[in-house]
């Protein structure tokens, strides 16, 4: 066995999930169950592939880096571009063993959970089929080791994510969710794509270490070292669209008209996950200035979409919030140079936000079922303020819960709080390096947020006294194939996986497989040293610690004080900042802003091209059309009377030329010969005079 | 009286000048082509064209007698050629008055007025 078998084993993976997508559209209906046991247990055999190829690498291969790669297509020398061969091709580093199996985890418990959250769904076999083809097309980008491959896994992600947000299509929300995703995610796309291209035409090539090695020996994309720094926020516009980064973030909560489930996949695994460990894969070639870019694209995501949680109602949408504020740490922690934390965050985030998805589908389905048995058909079951008291009858799910909040918060001997506070130390270091102090402090504000309303939605979901206590009844905990995910995610979240230390990870088995990688920029293009950098983490890690610490605390108690105790009136502030509140339920009226400059200066320039089109174009068409006509009627009169009259002219002149001639035509010898006596006569005295 | 006028003519004919014939010959030719326009029968056209003929023939004997034609002086050329016309003549006189036999066996008349097919 080698490296190599490594990556054999990984493509059973890539392919196990594929192969389930076939047999569950061809064949799912027809199976018992409608095929969900064939799915799962696909999805199954592949995590433990999955896990058994990552522990090998983390043990028996550690440092080796397997590959496998075939010639897609060779058109040799192309004229205008060069040699035009692309390699297509799988590697299996930490990195992507890391991230297989993350995605594997999530992944399956999804596929357990949806087994009881979907169970009287009309198209549930479609959806096994898709939640399949979702998990292929990440494992597509996790594997790849060229960025052609990675864009076919990356457009699949963007169709999967459509198909299952717009699962219900036949509520317009839904469908119209979904085709805001795939929009929205196609600009970003295009970025990417750009980048690429500038990649490809400098290169040759697609393939991620030999652009590494050509950048390393000196080339530059198109002969410049600012399109090195500009093709590397191109690429990471892919990711701005995919992890939902502003400006791009609109369509993630949106897409919670998708069944919660989805949303567990989504925000954990398998879509917004591909931005950030797009920027990780590609991280070696971003220059210094291109990093300060991702750095505060991240750390603008962080804070606008936290100050938006604050103020959401829904369940999901405060979760999604949360996760655009995340991924924005994440993105900050790789902008930032804190590389290994930001990677380590997408891991212990995965775990967590997947709990958090599943403990509220938990909830919602607790709900429903109560609403249901009610014949309430009105009542929002996602809305928290509908909720409330919920700990005494779903106490698996709300400790589950509970732990995914204290890991989302900050709160140690979590996983959540050894990689926050790795990006939190790294944003310190980053500022000490650089003096960019505004993103340390933000970053600890946002933190401070986080732990706010998290706690918030806690304790107004499962503490206090319920909204309705006929409907409180009928409340039931979730069946075991759905609480039973929720506690393994809940184990997960604990520190132990990750790292022994609970206070520090540097000497985790994350840390120690997941080093910064070289870059193979130019010296002074280059961001601050990884071993320095590293040192200046190593410092500011115990003022981190205890700043977090600090925000975290307090950011829980006024969430207790407030919506527990009731000694911060929550109404009386919201009316009293009633305009910045209203600002932040609408969520910073971004939906507003491109639904007028987006969509309707769409409208706006359609409607122009309409009228130029309709008017000058359709006049210019009818001008010609009408000058045609005029010119034709001039010359059809012209016709009908110079050249025809000329015509009936010179047959009226033979007429009536025959006509005078016909009377010399008697038919009478006689006649003729007086006819020929007078014309004699007449010539004889015509010669007479000459 | 009257022997006197014979006498006076016959003392004149000797002065009888070329000119004299043409007269006769043009009066007779006029008459003849009156005849030939004017006249309905076809065998009046026909005697009509017998004048026309002689007419000429007149002429060619007075230009033969009176002549100054050929330098030698007048000679019998016309002579000859009157009597070829008058061979003609009867000729054509024989043909005419055939063609005037089918004309009345087709058309049941001999009046000219009446057959002008050839108008058609």
């Amino acid at each position: 066995m080698s490296a190599d078998t490594l990556v054999t084993l990984s493509l059973a993976v890539l392919l196990l999930p594929l192969a389930g997508f076939v047999l569950m559209m061809f064949f799912g209906k027809k199976l018992p169950r409608q095929g969900d046991w064939l799915e799962t247990g696909i999805i199954t055999i592949a995590l433990g592939i999955a896990l058994y190829v990552l522990f090998q690498k983390m043990t028996t291969f550690a440092g080796e880096v397997g590959s496998l790669r075939f010639t897609w297509i060779d058109f040799h020398e192309v004229p205008g571009i060069g040699p035009l061969k692309i390699v297509l091709g799988f590697t299996i580093d930490n990195l992507a063993a890391i991230m297989m199996a993350v995605v594997m985890i999530i992944s399956t418990l999804v596929h357990y959970f949806s087994i009881g959250y979907m169970h009287d769904d009309v198209r549930y076999s479609r959806y096994f089929g898709y939640l399949g083809i979702f998990t292929f097309s990440m494992l597509v980008i996790v594997l790849a080791d060229n960025l052609f491959l990675l864009y076919v896994g990356w457009e699949l992600v963007g169709l999967s994510s459509y198909l299952l947000i717009g699962h219900w299509y036949e509520k317009k929300s839904a469908s119209n969710a979904a085709m805001k995703a795939f929009i929205t995610n196609r600009v970003g796309d295009l970025g990417f794509f750009i980048g690429m291209a500038i990649m490809f035409t400098t290169f040759h090539t697609f393939g991620l270490t030999e652009i590494f090695a050509g950048l390393q020996s000196g080339q530059m994309p198109l002969g410049s070292e600012s399109w090195l720094t500009v093709a590397g926020v191109l690429i990471f516009c892919g990711a701005i669209g995919k992890s939902a980064q502003f400006p791009l973030h609109v369509w993630l909560p949106d897409a919670m008209e998708g069944p919660t489930p989805v949303s567990a996949l989504i925000h954990a695994a398998t879509m917004v996950a591909a931005g950030v460990y797009l920027v990780a894969r590609v991280f070696p070639l971003l220059t210094a200035d291109a990093l300060m870019v991702i750095a505060y694209i991240g750390l603008t995501t962080a804070f606008i979409s936290a100050t938006i949680a604050i103020a959401q109602n829904d369940i999901k949408k405060v979760l999604a919030y949360s996760t655009i504020s995340q991924l924005g740490y994440m993105v900050m922690g790789l902008g930032v140079g804190a590389y290994t934390y930001g990677f380590m965050h997408l891991v212990t985030h995965a775990m967590f936000k997947a709990g958090l998805f599943l403990g509220s589908g938990s909830v919602i389905h607790a709900m429903h079922g109560a609403m249901h048995h009610q014949h309430d058909h009105h009542t929002d079951p996602q809305d928290i303020r509908n909720m409330g008291g919920l700990r005494t009858k779903m106490p698996v799910t709300f400790w589950a819960f509970v732990i995914y909040t204290l890991a989302i918060s900050g709160v140690p001997l979590t996983s959540g709080f050894m990689s926050k506070d790795g990006i939190l130390a790294g944003t310190m270091a980053f500022a000490g390096f650089t003096g960019h102090t505004l993103i340390p402090i933000v970053g600890f504000f946002v933190a401070g947020l986080t732990a706010f309303y998290m706690f918030r939605l806690v304790i107004l979901t499962f503490l206090g006294a319920h909204a309705d206590e006929k409907r409180f009844a009928h409340v039931h905990e979730s069946p075991k194939v759905m609480i039973i995910p929720l506690m393994i995610l809940a184990v997960l979240s604990v520190f132990v996986f990750y790292s022994w230390n609970p206070l520090d990870a540097s000497h985790g088995w994350i840390s120690q497989a997941l080093p910064r990688p070289a870059t193979v920029v130019p010296e002074h293009l280059a961001a601050t040293e990884a071993a320095e950098f590293a040192e200046g983490v190593h410092h500011a890690h115990m003022p981190a610690m205890l700043l977090s610490l600090t925000v975290a605390g307090l950011g829980i108690a006024l969430a207790f004080a407030t919506y527990y105790w009731k000694k911060i009136s929550a109404d009386r502030i919201a009316t009293s900042l009633a305009p910045v509140h209203r600002f932040l339920v609408d969520k910073w009226r971004f939906d507003e802003l491109y639904g007028t400059v987006v969509v309707g200066g769409t409208l706006a320039l359609t409607r122009a091209l309409n009228w130029v089109d309709s008017k000058i174009i359709d006049g210019a068409v009818n001008g010609a059309g009408w000058a045609t006509r005029g010119t034709s009627f001039i010359s059809s009169r012209f016709d009908a009377l110079v050249i025809d009259g000329i015509v009936n002219l010179s047959a009226y002149l033979s007429g009536f030329g025959g006509l005078v001639l016909r009377k010399f035509q008697t038919g009478k010898v006689q006649t003729y010969v007086l006819f020929t006596v007078a014309s004699v006569l007449v010539l004889y005295f015509v010669f007479r005079m000459v | 009286m009257q022997t006197s006028l014979f006498n006076g003519v016959l003392a004149w004919l000797p002065n009888v000048q070329l000119a004299h014939f043409l007269i006769v010959s043009a009066i007779l030719f006029a008459l003849g082509l009156y005849g030939i326009v004017t006249r309905r029968n076809a065998i009046m056209v026909l005697m009509g064209v017998e004048l026309v003929l002689n007419a000429a023939n007149i002429n060619l004997i007075a230009f033969s007698r009176y002549g100054g034609l050929h330098a030698s002086g007048p000679a019998l050329d016309g002579q000859v050629a009157a009597i070829f016309v008058i061979i003609l003549a009867a000729a054509e006189a024989a043909i005419a008055l055939a063609i005037v036999l089918n004309i009345y066996n087709r058309f049941q008349t001999v009046n000219v007025d009446e057959v002008s097919s050839l108008k058609e």
